[in-house]
């Protein structure tokens, strides 16, 4: 695993001794080594509040950073802890480190180099919306991770560090179980599957107290924030979308893995830093599975919401997928599509039957063995997948189908047309978990 | 012999045999279209839910009915049974098993009522679990209709509980062909229930009702009764 | 307001639906059905003289996942 840094921050801030302070991947966790809590705490000093943001409240501090999820929807983190904290009583505090994108390695790699840092970030939102629980979740194909964080919460203990019990859990992996509902229904002792709502997780969630879900990245920066500030926050990014984010680059560049990089860094700088480019670039997939193709020529457009939005993309979580030009777009999002339809809960109509026979149609194109009737067929199940189910894996799925289709519209003109192209012969390039049924919920 | 003391009955007494009469044939129709629906079954002329709201309907006509039944037995001097036999089961003077089948359908049936008036309040599990004891309450109707029913030994009335076990009975393997996989234990429940209703009713009728002196045998404690001695 | 005098909107769950279809027949005015049966909801929000329309498709709903929701405000 590779990693990179780009905690740069504007130039008008260079003077602010903020400046030299570290993000999430800069200085001590560069190294890719786990930080044990002694060099964790050396490094950060205690993350009691009011060191830095006093008198400010972290759900204040957090507003004025404007810190969004980072798990993919982007949602404002602070209304979230309002939310929370709003509802009363005692509140439960889950850290989703389930990351189903199967292109994604960020929440691995933060929790193995950074584990206090995110942490840090859960017992504070827990203190800040009154939890006294934080669950934290892994996928139970992570052994090894799960070994190294029963091992920081040891060193915590030990130490008498925090006011919460912090509990880990190795949950099924499969592509919906990181949903937050799914995390909610597991550990209220159900199957991780999508729940659908009312009651939404933040009014009644596990144990039915109000919880708050965030991803593992975003307790990262809200640590980093209690500490520093949302000034420090904001010297990165744009001033819509501040801070950085963790992007995970694969595909044909010559130093894959997770990276750091400032909202606002245009699509090919990213790639620039992650080796640079090994092959002439046909497409990129911004935001996994679940994401949005792009052809080449937009390259050069800024990783910022307000940029990729006129192109119906998102930063999602972070995933950047290079397609070499030698690629088929088309099978390659087939094998994609074929994985998801395997993946879905199979409980509401889009991913029982939808889904699955868009995978077959595409695959059909992929193949070559179209009918007449396959793309306008293909274009009205792709339209009804959005915004039909509990949660919204149909949706990403229709956003990968419905982009490729737009991305790779020579290529699908030449699939109807000729067969299938010789690119769609030769061995896949973006790696897919095989498309197999989960073998347990539970 | 049964026959010609029934017809020199009082009027109550017909209205109570034609109310419990017809009370079986709706619920058997009911029970019918209940089935259908859960089958998805894709009517040609009328709509799908079309089915369901005759089904709703039928029910509640089917309590109507049942409800004349039960009053005017009560209300009839000729066996005097008192009002708690209406609703408490083998608590009666008369004919206690067999009477008491019909109390614990009606019961049943009182049951499905309730949770379906209460549905959305009870959320559908709850519902559906009692829903399915209307596929109880059938059969149990069916034997209290046999056992005790004044009008067994006429062919016609034969003839009437052959139709509903055919229709019911039809309806269930039509329901078990539709099935896919998945609910074993339900569908084997459902194969077993529906091979063994007709033989049980068919060997009851020939031993008990249709053959001489079931008035008497009838009238004794259930104990007794499963001893079926002469 | 009283709740019940209050703008409607449909909600479906999505969960417990299985595609039977009688939302469809009954208010198509609002709901189409997709090749499965499913529902798919034209106009979430219900329109005074279709009121009793959608009550009754609620209450047609054999899984109970049609909803008729109170506008909040």
């Amino acid at each position: 695993m590779n990693a990179t840094t780009d905690a740069t921050p504007n130039s008008s801030a260079l003077s602010s001794p903020a400046h030299h302070a570290p993000r999430l991947l800069s200085g001590l966790y560069a190294t890719g080594v786990p930080a044990t809590l002694a060099e964790h705490l050396r490094h950060y000093g205690p993350s009691a509040p009011g060191t830095r943001t006093s008198p400010m409240s972290v759900v204040e501090a957090v507003e004025a950073a404007g810190l969004t999820g980072r798990g993919g929807a982007g949602f404002p983190t602070a209304r979230k802890l309002r939310a929370v904290a709003e509802r009363g009583g005692r509140a439960v505090v889950v850290v989703n480190a389930m990351e189903s994108e199967p292109a994604s390695r960020k929440d691995e790699f933060l929790l193995t180099v950074a584990p206090h840092l995110v942490l840090d970030g859960a017992v504070l939102a827990a203190r800040t919306v009154s939890a006294d629980t934080v669950h934290l979740c892994l996928p139970r194909t992570r052994a090894a991770q799960f070994e190294q964080l029963s091992a920081a919460l040891d060193e915590r203990r030990r130490a008498r560090l925090d006011p919460v019990r912090l509990r880990l859990h190795a949950l099924p992996h499969t592509y919906v179980s990181s949903e937050s509902t799914s995390l909610v229904r597991w550990l209220n002792g159900g199957p991780a599957r999508p729940q659908g709502s009312p009651p939404h997780t933040h009014e009644r969630g596990v144990a039915r107290r109000p919880t708050l879900v965030s991803n593992t990245e975003t307790f990262a920066h809200l640590a980093l924030i209690a500490r520093y500030g949302p000034d420090w926050f904001q010297q990165a990014g744009t001033p819509d979308e501040p801070g950085t984010l963790l992007v995970t680059v694969s595909g044909a560049v010559a130093a894959p893995g997770v990276l750091e990089t400032a909202f606002g860094t245009p699509l090919d700088v990213i790639l620039d830093r992650a080796g640079g480019r090994t092959e002439s670039l046909q497409a990129l997939l911004l935001g996994g599975f679940g994401g949005t193709w792009l052809s080449a020529e937009h390259l050069q457009v800024p990783l910022a919401r307000c940029n990729l939005a006129p192109l119906g993309a998102a930063p999602g979580a972070g995933v950047l997928i290079a397609l070499p030009r030698a690629a088929c777009g088309l099978s390659e999002t087939a094998r994609m599509l074929a994985y998801l339809a395997a993946n879905g809960a199979r409980q509401c109509g889009p991913c029982r039957f939808g889904l699955p026979a868009v995978a077959e149609d595409f695959a059909a194109l992929a193949a070559g063995r179209a009918d007449p009737a396959l793309l306008s067929r293909l274009l009205r199940r792709v339209g009804l997948l959005p915004d039909r189910g509990a949660c919204r894996h149909p949706d990403g799925a229709a956003q990968l189908a419905a982009s490729a289709l737009r991305a790779f519209a020579d290529d699908v003109d030449r699939h109807l047309a000729q067969g299938a192209c010789a690119a769609a012969h030769r061995p896949p390039r973006i790696p897919v978990p095989p498309a197999v049924l989960p073998e347990t919920w539970r | 012999m049964t026959t010609t003391l029934a017809l020199t009955g009082s009027p109550l007494w017909y209205a109570s045999r034609a109310g419990g009469t017809l009370a079986l044939v709706l619920l058997t129709a009911t029970v019918v279209l209940g089935i259908a629906s859960g089958g998805r079954v894709v009517p040609r002329r009328i709509g799908r839910f079309e089915i369901g709201l005759l089904h709703r309907n039928l029910s509640l006509l089917t309590l109507v009915f049942l409800g004349m039944h039960v009053v005017t037995a009560v209300l009839d001097p000729f066996v005097r049974l008192s009002w708690a036999v209406s609703v408490v089961p083998f608590g009666a003077s008369y004919r206690p098993l067999w009477l008491g089948l019909g109390t614990a359908a009606l019961d049943l049936l009182l049951a499905v009522l309730v949770t379906s008036a209460l549905r959305h309040r009870l959320g559908v599990r709850s519902w559906k679990a009692v829903h399915w004891l209307a596929y109880a309450a059938w059969p149990l109707a069916l034997f209290h209709s046999a056992g005790t029913g004044t009008d067994t030994r006429l062919p016609l009335q034969l003839w009437l509980y052959a139709a509903c076990l055919a229709t019911v009975i039809a309806a269930v393997w039509w329901r078990l062909a539709k099935a896919g996989p998945g609910h074993v234990a339900g569908r084997l429940t459902a194969a077993v229930a529906a091979t063994a209703v007709p033989v049980v009713l068919t060997a009851f009728l020939a031993a008990g009702p249709l053959q001489p002196g079931w008035s008497q045998r009838a009238a004794l404690t259930p104990v007794v009764l499963i001893g079926g001695g002469r | 307001m009283n709740p019940a005098n209050r703008a409607k909107t449909l909600r479906i769950d999505r969960i417990a639906c299985t595609g039977q279809g009688l939302c469809g027949e009954l208010l198509p005015e609002l709901i189409d059905l997709d090749e499965w049966g499913y529902p798919i909801v034209k106009d979430r929000s219900v329109p005074d003289h279709l009121r009793a329309h959608a009550r009754r498709a609620a209450a047609a709903c054999p899984l109970l996942a049609l909803h008729l929701d109170a506008d909040r405000t």
